[in-house]
């Protein structure tokens, strides 16, 4: 089979046109360093199966960075028929140096030459037939986000694939040995790219005159959070209501009909296990695709590029950088991705610290933990406070941790970031992030979060004489020996089984709780509520909020870090600082009378 | 002395004229535009001795002062132009 790979510096639109080429659903955003791994698709070019491989972006040939180090071990391995080189057509002047270096990899190149909406913009005119003479290979213009010129650049990789047919593996001597390539950069830059001599302000200029602003940056990104939450719970608990009606009235309806003839066991396996379980956790699917549509707003934008130059006086002072904390804010999105992207950084002890810190980030699966018993144990008016309250935490939480540990994972990695113009995402990309997250939360729904349901109801059942969730079931004697850690504080027995599974996966707990106290979801808010009291609920929120996020950011932890004492400090460290937290809340606020 | 990249006043358009960093780190600023004879400007400074943002030719990059301060640079004389 054919091979076509995507190269290029981070953040030229390598991710976008790989998504518009193969229908693929890579993930984009005005960030450089969002591909960390390889992405491959399948497609039908010049009428024969072409593999397509989507690489993370590189500054040169030689980077020692996780993510170059990826496109490195792919091109010395890997065979190609072609390399294509995606540029940054407004950023020539040095881009151009890429092309220079990847012409002696010694395999035939197609250069892509994208953005050139902004290109034009700013009033650069590019000669590509001059860059084509004379960098000896196909030079294209085009704009992947919209679609400008996509089919020249299909043609035009159609019709290198069949002027090379043979598969050629990139020459290794190209990633050791320096070019002196800048009077040859130089002279193709003069030759080829007309600027004008004065570039007036742009749009981005004038923003950042606002955002980056010396006293009012910093209060603006904490107005800017405050909207996304404000948004998202505004919006988002009223449709959570919605969608616990519907279940409900779906139970009554035909749920309940369907499943009265069958034997005690089975129904309640069905009803009580299975849909109350599920149910309860669908319910979230409208506000985690209104999270994700945020997230990939503040993503596409740019600003969290300007959120490293805000925060790194201060993220210095705790060991980490400006990165760290945007890798935080991804986090809040889902802690898995945001580990993976500290590839990004090239010290070892930088890295490591940041994904210390990264798992506090109060994800989107926690997000509908804390929702769900704040909404029920709380008023109206404190619930949001609450939540709000637990975000902040939780920032102040990985900051404490940073401070502790930074003595441990010292680093002097120089801060270098690109900062990008800002960019307005188009409907289509919108629709296709948040569709991309809705999709793997069902995925997730339909697989590990059936599981945990089904073997929470077993725990719950069996021996199946027993009273449902009582002491003589399984679950009531795992809970019994579980009582000398979470009486302390203040957590009862059940609540501790839900706390254990929660350990694989957050979204298990909601639907463990309906399952434990065989409830769907709109009756399970009122039995939360009569059986806990808001400083047990605090209790709950707080430990779920540190401990453990699950083990799939364990099980990434691991396999980024490569280093056993990291994965063991970071499962240990949070469930000691979550039990002493919630131990000192309990303890202070008994004693205060609550 | 030479001036260097950090102390050159903001607006001020300059020239780098030499890298004082590492190999590797040398590479990278070549990346991003950071190389000698390419004209830069100091954008904004963040408070607190955070970053500085700088132009360097069609990028805008942030760099911390220290790392900044490894750059020599010579103000233009000319009429600022920007490449
Ligand atoms: N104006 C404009 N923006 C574009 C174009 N193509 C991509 N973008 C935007 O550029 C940003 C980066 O796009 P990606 O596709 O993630 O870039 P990438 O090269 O894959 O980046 P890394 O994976 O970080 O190396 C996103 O905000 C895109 O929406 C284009 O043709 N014009
Ligand atoms: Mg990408």
């Amino acid at each position: 089979m054919k091979r076509v790979a995507l190269l290029g510096m981070p953040n030229t639109g390598k991710s976008t046109f790989f998504n518009r080429l193969t229908g693929a659903g890579a993930r984009v955003g005005n960030w450089p360093g969002i591909t960390v791994d390889l992405l491959s698709a399948r497609i039908l070019l010049a009428g024969q199966m072409v593999e397509v491989v989507d690489l993370p972006g590189i500054y040169n040939l030689h980077g020692f960075s996780e993510d170059e180090q990826v496109v490195r071990r792919f091109l010395e391995t890997q065979p190609v028929n072609l390399l294509v080189l995606i540029l940054n057509a407004s950023q020539l002047d040095r881009q151009l140096a890429l092309a220079l270096q990847a012409r002696q990899l010694g395999v035939p190149l197609l250069i892509l030459l994208n953005m050139a909406d902004e290109a034009r913009k700013l009033g650069i005119a590019i000669d590509t037939d001059t860059l084509e003479r004379m960098l000896g290979s196909p030079v294209r213009l085009m704009s992947a986000k919209f679609g400008t010129h996509h089919r020249e650049a299909i043609q035009a990789l159609e019709d290198a694939l069949r002027a090379h047919p043979e598969l050629r593996r990139a020459d290794a001597q190209a990633f050791r040995e320096d070019l002196h390539i800048e009077r040859a950069l130089d002279r193709l830059v003069s030759e080829s790219v007309h600027t004008p001599v004065q570039i007036p302000p742009t749009v981005t200029d004038r923003l950042d005159q606002v955002m980056l602003h010396p006293w009012l940056g910093i209060p603006i990104l904490l107005l800017i959070l405050f909207a996304l939450f404000q948004t998202v719970y505004g919006l988002g608990t009223p449709l959570q209501d919605g969608m616990e009606w519907l279940f409900g009235h779906l139970r009554a309806a035909l749920l309940e009909p369907a499943v009265a003839d069958l034997p005690r066991g089975l129904r309640s396996f069905l009803a009580e296990g299975l849909y109350d379980g599920l149910s309860t956790v669908l319910t979230f699917l409208p506000v985690i695709a209104l999270f994700f549509l945020a997230m990939a707003i503040v993503e596409d934008s740019g600003y969290l590029a300007r959120v490293a130059f805000l925060v790194d006086a201060l993220m210095s002072r705790l060991g980490l950088d400006g990165r760290a904390f945007v890798m935080q804010l991804m986090g809040f999105g889902c802690n898995v991705p945001a580990i993976m992207g500290t590839r990004i950084m090239r010290s070892r002890n930088l890295r490591a610290l940041t994904m210390l810190v990264i798992p506090f980030s109060l994800c989107s699966a926690r997000l509908q933990v804390f929702l769900f018993i704040t909404t029920a144990v709380f008023t109206p008016t404190v619930a949001p406070f609450v939540l709000l309250g637990l975000y902040v935490l939780s920032i102040v939480l990985a900051m404490l941790t940073a401070l502790l540990w930074r003595g441990r994972y010292v680093s002097h990695e120089p801060l270098l970031l690109e900062l990008p113009p800002y960019r307005l995402p188009t409907a289509r990309f919108l629709l296709h992030e948040s569709w991309r997250a809705t999709l793997q939360f069902l995925r997730g729904a339909g697989g590990f979060i059936v599981l945990g349901v089904i073997l929470v109801w077993f725990l719950t059942h069996y021996p199946f004489e027993a009273q449902p969730a009582g002491p003589a079931t399984l679950a009531g004697r795992l809970a019994d020996w579980l009582e000398p850690v979470f009486a302390p504080i203040g957590l009862d027995n059940l609540l501790a089984i839900a706390l254990l599974f929660g350990f694989v996966a957050k979204e298990i707990v909601i639907g463990a709780l309906a399952v434990i106290y065989s409830a769907g979801p709109d009756q399970l808010q009122a039995i939360l509520a009569s059986r806990l009291d808001s400083v047990q609920a605090m209790s709950f929120l707080l430990f779920t909020l540190i401990y453990t996020p699950c083990l799939s950011t364990i099980a990434t932890i691991r396999q980024e870090g490569r280093d056993w004492r990291l994965t063991v400090l970071s499962v240990a460290w949070p469930l000691l600082l979550a039990w002493g937290v919630s131990f000192t809340f309990v303890q202070v606020a008994r004693a205060l009378g609550y | 002395m030479p001036l260097t990249l950090s102390d050159l006043p903001t607006g001020m358009p300059a020239t780098v004229l030499a890298l004082h960093v590492g190999m590797e780190q040398g590479r990278r600023m070549a990346g991003m535009g950071l190389r000698p004879g390419m004209h830069v400007r100091v954008i904004r400074r963040s408070p607190f001795s955070g970053p500085l943002q700088v132009r360097v030719g069609h990028t805008d990059i942030i760099l911390r002062r220290s790392d900044a301060s490894r750059i020599e640079v010579v103000p233009e004389t000319r009429q600022p132009v920007q490449a």
